[in-house]
């Protein structure tokens, strides 16, 4: 039998409830979503901005701790779209309640909507909570402030889809911090957050460019002052590679159901 | 009745080699309370996640409301409800939350009436703002019912709706299901409490070592399986049953107190009359007697138990 003409148009209902859902817990969790991110890069910037800032001179023209203000930002950004993607899918799965996500008529696109969407959308207000916090340190100016949302966007949505990724493959919650803490993090330090490329002896630059996070922090900094440790477009392409490359691993997850659907 | 899901030669193997269902053919009626009935690791959940979407199929076709599970599976899915067998439910949410939630993850508008009067039914409706972290598991056991009910299923899958729930949950329950089944909704469930399926079900089926064994309407499976015992209990105990009443197939209790005669209820005769009357004969005299019927349980037991 038929229960009639049925709406077979994109479930927006369903990515809603997810969406809300998740910015629901963001809200419930405010202190650990929001204020302590940003209370810990206020602590980079008396640390290295005042304490040690003070002793380096200007980079580029650019005073240190204005220097940094990018690469603190991509900082939050990056660890935050992680850990909250991550924790979005992870959860669920870690309570079984993933059962009624699974059994709901939403497609995988629309899933990964949801829970990327909301990391996504935490982690680019982060971002600019973080550079409001800044411009009480440092005097800002940005340069280019379409390329700097678009970086601040892009990098937001790329590693909020790399941190659903891990929390599908996490099958534990040691698992779910370990490429955060032991992979990201580094990569986020040595990749020029606190400092330029230009200072490293030519072998460890060479080495450096190896860091994908490189390119990301060195595409935002160019929109903030106009200068980059690399081509912006290579940046832009980067992160491009990183996103399709993100979007390639969840199709196959999503075609062979890999810890969702055995 | 119009078939409501259809299942054709379901398959299931996991990834470990182990084969869950072998080849399931099933038919649901629309409207029907249907009880699945299996021992531990024989399909049932299998069988269920397939349908709902959470597990996928290896070979085998299931329509929902006429609607390919796979192919058209927004729409099969929309027909759709499900409650688990696990309490699997968000801990720092509200109720209020989680079942509205629930209803907005199938693409429905917000009904604060619906919820309510869900709630209501479910003797939720004064916990409507606490976490679930906070509710006993019965009532967690609610809250997954009504997330369930939140987005109106015309189908409903209740996995051991009472496992680990008191008596009262348990016939709060029962008195849930049958309102869902007097307003259209067909109702799959599968249980380890026979009783339930005895009180609840229009059909049983039988599953074991993922193959269906049996499907049967339950009043003719318990009149076609049904065996039924007269127990006599004699005056004096026998030593042995007398060489004359060899032919009626009587069992003598260790004690010699009680005689055991078990007869088919299809037959024609029952051979009660012949069996009194030589009784008689032989001057054996009962000072009591009393009739038996197997259960449910034991026609189950029985089912089950015959397979290798």
């Amino acid at each position: 039998m038929n229960f009639g003409r049925m709406d077979l148009a994109m479930n927006l209902g369903g990515v809603r409830a997810i969406y809300l859902f998740e910015m629901a817990r963001t809200w419930r969790t405010l202190l650990q979503s929001v204020v302590s991110p940003v209370v810990s890069t206020s602590l980079y910037f008396v640390v290295f901005g005042a304490a040690i800032g003070s002793r380096i001179q200007e980079i580029g023209g650019v005073s240190y701790g204005a220097f940094i203000v990018p690469g603190l930002i991509m900082l939050s950004l990056l660890t935050q779209s992680i850990s909250n993607a991550s924790f979005g899918i992870y959860f669920p799965k870690f309570t079984g309640s993933i059962y009624e996500i699974l059994s709901a008529p939403v497609s995988y696109i629309e899933i990964v909507a949801g829970y990327a969407g909301a990391a996504a959308t935490k982690s680019v207000i982060l971002g600019l909570i973080i550079l409001a916090t800044a411009s009480l340190f440092v005097p800002l100016h940005i340069e280019h402030p379409f390329w700097m949302l678009l970086f601040l966007v892009l990098t937001a949505v790329t590693f909020s889809l790399f941190g659903f990724i891990i929390g599908i493959w996490a099958d534990g919650f040691e698992k779910l911090q370990f490429i955060p803490l032991l992979v990201v993090t580094p990569l986020i330090f040595l990749g020029g957050s606190f400092y330029s490329i230009d200072m490293l002896p030519p072998f460890w630059r060479t080495v450096t460019l190896f860091n994908p996070v490189v390119y990301l922090i060195s595409g935002f900094r160019w929109s903030f002052y106009g200068m980059a440790d690399v081509h912006v477009g290579i940046s832009l392409g980067m992160t491009c590679v990183f996103l399709a490359a993100c979007i390639g691993i969840l199709w196959w997850i999503f075609r062979t159901g890999y810890r969702l659907r055995p | 009745m119009q078939p409501v899901i259809e299942i054709s030669g379901l398959s299931k193997t996991y990834d470990t080699g182990f084969q869950a269902l072998k080849r399931v053919d099933l038919t649901i009626r629309q409207g029907e309370i249907f009880a699945l009935l299996g021992p531990n690791g024989a399909g049932k959940t299998t069988l269920i996640s397939i349908v709902c979407g959470l597990v996928r199929a290896s070979t085998g076709t299931v329509l929902a409301g006429g609607h390919d599970i796979v192919r058209d599976y927004r729409a099969a899915r929309r027909l759709i409800g499900l409650v688990p067998q696990e309490l699997t439910t968000e801990a720092f949410e509200t109720v209020w939350a989680t079942v509205s939630f629930s209803r907005g993850l199938f693409g429905k508008p917000r009904d604060p009436a619906l919820i309510e009067r869900i709630l209501r039914d479910l003797s939720l409706w004064d916990k409507k703002d606490q976490k679930i972290r906070t509710l006993s598991g019965g009532m967690k056991r609610r809250v997954l019912i009504a997330k369930a009910l939140a987005h109106e299923p015309r189908i409903l899958f209740l996995d051991e709706p009472t496992a680990g729930v008191d008596v009262e949950l348990r016939r709060d329950m029962w008195r849930l299901v049958q309102r869902l089944r007097e307003t259209g909704v067909t109702i799959i469930l599968t249980t380890h409490y026979i009783e339930e399926a005895e009180e609840m079900a229009d059909r049983v089926g039988v599953i074991s070592k993922g193959e269906i064994i049996l499907v049967e309407e339950k009043a003719e499976l318990m009149r076609k399986m049904g065996r039924k015992q007269l127990k006599l209990h004699l005056q004096s105990p026998l030593g042995a049953v007398p060489e004359a009443l060899a032919g009626h197939g009587l069992a003598l209790s260790t004690d010699g107190c009680e005689l055991v005669y078990t007869y088919d209820t299809r037959g024609e005769r029952t051979g009660i009359t012949s069996l009194l009357r030589d009784l008689a004969a032989a001057g054996i005299r009962f000072r009591d007697l009393q009739t038996s019927q197997s259960s449910l349980e034991d026609i189950f037991v029985g089912l089950v138990g015959e397979r290798p």
